[in-house]
């Protein structure tokens, strides 16, 4: 039998090359960023507020202090000269202060800066603050939340889709619906906590920290402290698991970096997983009101959707999936809102697909209540509606193989011999549902540079910031330069993740091969036409005379279609050089040549998704089969079925990861995951791993992904569309719409859970 | 983590010295630690002084033993080893079962069964001490869970000043079944009703077991009976594996021409103690088992079940859990 984690590559497919970096992953050799060695460090543990909102009225510091080992305290009162990095500026949250305004549960309060873990750990415990306090606001419906429409207040989202006359839509349409949906909050927590580890020499600061954007990290960390950026440098040559919540810069890094510099010596912290849950980000919860319209024969006429979602009191953090699941079938009338309501609660931030987890979730629920509505088969109903132009705009889609994605996923599910009733499936005391729904996210693309260095025997190096968050980079980058320059995979080195190198956007978005190794690509492209100009333009070569147009790299030799060839070897001798090395910058179609100029200093535009001429997204079809015990109502997901479709897929085996993960990520969202609030405190209740569920391996069963072939010249030069956020989108919907077919009820509050489905 | 002594001993004598009712310091027995050291990083536990059993289980507390009489399991033996022991699974299904569903493969080989009867509640006000509101860590403190986040909370068996629910699994096995449990302690041992070990949390929720200082659990002791064999352990929970249970049910059956002649059941994931549902057993006796009278059964169960919110589904999903359990022993093929 095929190995099903590498698929043989369809057309416009890599060759699904095993991660150049997984024996060290899994032999403990891949160095995390608090694995590095730093002389001699001392070690900090965070002290967080357990109050949401008053003020620091007095901090006693006695017992800590006496704790033998501990060598330093920072508080309020002694870390005024950190300036303000104020969100949406490079950093998560405007709530960057110890003290003594406490803005959120869980805010850092102190750093205990020991000679030991343990010390430190000790004397944290014994700082004793005392507060006045007042009620705080924790969620939605709690008195004191203020609400703000979000293009008013939201400096990415001033503008939301709109097109044609929604509520005219509806008042004509023959079958309209109009229901509500929520998302509960959900926390990253990446098995790798959050580390800093923070070292001077002389004036040059050295930050190890897992990070999805170092130059965004660095930037930050030189504003927060006052400093030139060229004295930062941050290093992560590995993140363990990131999901978005080491993307933008959080208030530790300056307090550490701060704290190494009092006591010139290293300073390391890893913070608890209890901490990771209030001193980073998360997916705050939201609600949906959404209304569709549709004509007999289940073409929709209209669909409005208004979101409501949670931030920080300060900070105006919004998804706005409106804008993805606007462009997504032919609507007819679009109407969208989005509102953001403001709590005593920590900034929310980017978790993979921020934008269409939970709006996709509402609308993919939404098409399945009105396909039941209209008495369509959903996927029937899906095709009816399914489009080449965005109803936005009446853009074209770059490209867009939703229905083909459809129909290989439900000839592999056997979708056919699901009855349309609901409750009609049953097996033994276990209730069968089947339920779909569409996967999508947009395509994005950032600027990015690289430096490529050849080596006459046929080695390379490659440089790029790009980040390995699981994502496998290594490994891709790595085929983009061996493909270009004709060597083997393991004749690259790959360096990234380290801000000396030449800057790659953020970790997030889903860019990252799309612009580095468009980067990678337009700089092998350099060397290429050194080496080809070589061959054909020296007097007494095998290829002198040619043009250059016939030639290609193959094995260490720039060779012609006939078989003439010239070894990298021979070529370098007559340049006269050791090594071969480019620099080039990639920019985007669609961004000001200015946009490198801005990531250097930690700031990054991308082009893609709704935005343009064109619409890019990479999409997909699940397929989910789902049993709820007739008595207890357990809910097991016996298997799924996804089938996807972005661009050129690079690798199959790490796409195959990928999209297997997120329909995992998947499973859990719609079952398992929810960070619950007391809403007394504002504070999260389940902070840790124990009582934030995931699925476990028992809950996984069969899992199939397929991958389906497509050509997009549009997106990028490499053609990629990023689908590392894909394979979580829609899942939950699917799940949702499945057990509603197993027990006819519906539920619209995730997550699922068992006692959902007792009545009755 | 707070600094501690540790020290190891190799004998009972040894260890209830070390631990006995004369220390000036708070002591703690330690097996397994899967809940002791969890609890003591978590700054909830702070004993000053930590003895070391483990050595104890070369001897009678690592057996176990099956006889005429019953069953002896040594309160050092691993959970895992007691759920794989043949005889276990063979004779006492309902044992065998309630432990391999419970925790993890890598805390099953660690955990020990008199560590696992002691383990303390999940109730997460209790195991974070920055919420001062709780009486079970802090006696008069008050009760956060009662008016907070308690869907994993007891509906059975609690109090105004506690609602905690007992998390084990392997307890229930052993009071459906009228386990005993063989003490020592420098006053001499004692062996007490395993039903008479744990104590609800009335208006003394710190209070949790009949213990007295430095008593050390030796063994238990599961009498044979005629309903050990058609027995099990159903658990309902929110993933199917690695997880306490929302609710359970430890259930063993005498049956003479399919009616009850005796019926054994405890529910587990609902009450603050191992509890032991005797209305049921009794609205059970003599009856067949169908859907009508396990559900007299389930309702006889929960009839003074309290609900505190989140927590109300547990009574409805409590009593379908044991209807199924109870429908399931019946047909089991002995
Ligand atoms: C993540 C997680 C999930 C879990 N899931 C489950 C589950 O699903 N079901 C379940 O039943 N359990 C579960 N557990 C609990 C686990 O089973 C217990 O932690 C374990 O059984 C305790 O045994 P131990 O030997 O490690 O005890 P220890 O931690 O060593 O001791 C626990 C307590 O008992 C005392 N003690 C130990 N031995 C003796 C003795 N012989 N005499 C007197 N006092 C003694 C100790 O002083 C301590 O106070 C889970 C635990 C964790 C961490
Ligand atoms: S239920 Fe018990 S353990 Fe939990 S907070 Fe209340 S008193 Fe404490």
């Amino acid at each position: 039998m095929a190995n099903a984690a590498a698929p043989t590559p369809k057309a416009n497919m890599g060759a699904p090359a095993p991660r150049v970096d997984a024996r060290l992953k899994v032999t403990g050799q891949a160095r995390y960023p608090s694995d590095t060695p730093v002389g001699n460090p001392a070690f900090a543990v965070l002290v967080t507020s357990t109050i949401a909102t008053g003020r620091i009225e007095r901090l006693d510091l006695d017992g800590a202090r006496a704790v033998p080992g501990v060598l330093d305290i920072l508080t309020y009162e002694n870390t005024g000269e950190l300036k303000g990095v104020k969100f949406g500026q490079g950093s998560s949250t405007s709530i960057e202060d110890l003290g003594p305004e406490i803005q959120q549960a869980g805010q850092i309060i102190a750093v205990v800066v020991a000679d030991t873990f343990e010390a430190a750990t000790d004397a944290a415990s014994r700082v004793k603050p005392t507060y006045s306090e007042q009620t705080p606001s924790a969620t939605f419906g709690s008195p004191g939340v203020t609400q703000e429409d979000a293009t008013k207040v939201s400096p990415q989202h001033k503008h939301l889709p709109q097109a044609g006359d929604a509520e005219a839509a509806f008042a004509g349409a023959p079958v309209v619906i109009d229901l509500e949906y929520e998302t509960p909050p959900q926390h990253h927590n990446p098995m790798e906590l959050f580390t800093t580890t923070c070292a001077w020499t002389a004036d040059h600061l050295t930050v190890y920290e897992p990070s999805q954007f170092v130059y965004g990290l660095k930037n930050g960390v030189a504003q927060r402290l006052g400093i030139d950026p060229d004295k930062v440098r941050v290093v992560s040559s590995y993140a363990g698991g990131a999901f978005g919540s080491k993307g933008t810069m959080t208030p530790r890094t300056a307090m550490i970096a701060l704290a190494a510099k009092r006591l010139n010596r290293p300073v390391k912290l890893v913070a608890t997983r209890a901490q990771g849950f209030t001193i980073a980000t998360y997916r705050a919860e939201t609600r949906h009101h959404i209304r569709l319209g549709a004509a007999r024969d289940g073409k929709l006429v209209g669909y409005s959707h208004e979101g409501f979602e949670v931030s920080s009191r300060p900070d105006p953090y919004v998804v706005a999936g409106v804008e993805d699941s606007a462009q997504l079938y032919a609507f007819g009338a679009v109407a969208t809102k989005v509102n953001v309501v403001h709590a005593d609660r920590n900034t929310p931030g980017y978790m993979r697909s921020p934008p269409v987890v939970p709006y996709i979730y509402a609308l993919e629920s939404a098409m399945d209540e009105m396909a039941q509505k209209l008495g369509m088969d959903p996927i029937a109903f899906r095709r009816v509606n399914d489009t080449m132009n965005s109803p936005i705009g009446n853009r074209p889609y770059s490209s867009r193989s939703l229905m083909t994605c459809y129909d290989q996923a439900a000839a592999a599910f056997g979708w056919k011999d699901r009855n349309p009733q609901p409750g009609a499936m049953r097996d033994g005391d276990w209730l069968v549902g089947y339920g779909c729904a569409t996967a999508v996210y947009p395509t994005h693309t950032g600027p990015a540079a690289a430096r490529v260095r050849l080596k006459p025997n046929g080695e390379a190096r490659v440089q790029i910031a790009a980040h390995e968050i699981g994502n496998g980079a290594y490994t891709v980058i790595g085929q983009m330069a061996a493909e270009r320059l004709g060597i083997d995979l393991a004749s690259v080195t790959v360096e990234i993740g380290d801000s000396r190198l030449p800057p790659a956007p953020v970790a997030g978005g889903s860019n990252t091969t799309a612009s580095s190794c468009s980067a990678v690509k337009k700089t092998c492209n350099l060397i290429r036409a050194r080496l080809f100009h070589a061959a054909v333009t020296a007097n007494d070569g095998p290829l002198a005379g040619r043009s250059a147009d016939d030639l290609m790299l193959q094995d260490g030799k720039v060779v012609a279609n006939d078989g003439a060839g010239e070894s990298f070897a021979d070529i370098f001798r007559r340049m006269g050089v050791a090594v071969v090395e480019d620099y080039a910058e990639f920019v985007p179609d669609g961004l000001k040549p200015q946009a490198i100029a801005d990531l250097y200093a930690g700031k990054v535009d991308m082009v893609g998704g709704s935005h343009g001429d064109k619409v890019m997204y990479a999409m997909g079809a699940e397929l989910v089969e789902v049993r709820v015990h007739v008595l207890t109502r357990e809910i097991r997901v016996p298997r799924i079925v996804g089938a996807f479709a972005a661009g050129r897929l690079m690798n199959t085996r790490t796409v195959h990861s990928q999209l297997m993960g997120g329909m995992i990520w998947g499973i859990s969202s719609a079952l398992h995951e929810a960070t619950e609030i007391d809403p007394r405190y504002a504070r999260y209740v389940n902070d840790n791993l124990a009582d934030y569920m995931i699925p476990v391996n028992a809950d996984v069963d069969q899992v199939q992904v397929i991958l389906v072939s497509e050509v997009d010249h549009d997106v990028n030069p490499a053609g990629v569309k990023g689908l590392g956020e894909l394979a979580n989108v829609g899942t939950a919907a699917a799940i949702t719409n499945a057990v509603h077919h197993a027990t006819g009820i519906r539920v619209r509050k995730l997550p699922i859970r068992l006692e959902k489905l007792l009545q009755a | 983590m707070r600094p501690f002594i540790y020290e190891r001993v190799s004998d009972w004598a040894a260890a209830t010295q070390a631990a006995g009712g004369g220390a000036s310091a708070p002591v703690s027995y330690l097996a397994g630690g899967t809940t002791l050291v969890d609890l003591m990083r978590l700054d909830v536990m702070r004993p000053q002084r930590v003895i070391d059993i483990n050595a104890l289980q070369d001897g009678r507390y690592g057996r176990i033993e099956l006889g005429q009489n019953g069953l002896r399991l040594g309160a050092l033996v691993r959970m895992a080893d007691a759920a794989a022991h043949p005889d276990v699974r063979h004779h006492y299904p309902v044992i065998g079962q309630s432990l391999q569903l419970a925790a993890s493969a890598q805390l099953r080989n660690m955990a020990s069964l008199g560590g696992n009867v002691l383990q303390r509640t999940r109730c997460t006000y209790f195991r974070d001490v920055s919420y001062a509101a709780c009486n079970k860590r802090n006696p008069g403190s008050g009760c956060a869970a009662l008016a907070g986040v308690n869907r994993m909370h007891a509906v059975l068996g609690g109090s105004d000043h506690c609602i905690a629910t007992y998390p084990g699994d392997f307890g229930q096995a052993l009071i459906a079944l009228d386990a005993t449990v063989d003490l020592i302690s420098p006053d001499g041992a004692r062996t007490i009703p395993f039903a008479k070990l744990h104590r609800q949390p009335g208006d003394t929720p710190d209070q949790e077991t009949m213990l007295r200082p430095g008593e050390l659990i030796v063994s238990f002791t599961v009498p044979a009976g005629p309903w050990t064999r058609r027995s099990l352990y159903l658990k309902v929970r929110d993933r199917q594996s690695y997880e306490f249970a929302l609710a359970s049910a430890a259930v063993a059956l005498d049956l003479e021409d399919g009616a009850v002649r005796e019926a054994r059941i405890a529910l587990g994931g609902v009450a603050t103690v191992p509890w032991r549902a005797a209305d049921a057993e009794a609205a059970l006796r003599g009856k067949t088992i169908d859907e009508q009278t396990a559900m007299a059964a389930a309702d006889a169960a929960f009839a003074g079940a309290q609900g505190h919110g989140h927590n109300d589904f547990k009574i409805e999903l409590g009593k379908r859990t044991l209807r199924r359990a109870l429908r399931q022993a019946a047909a089991l093929e002995i």
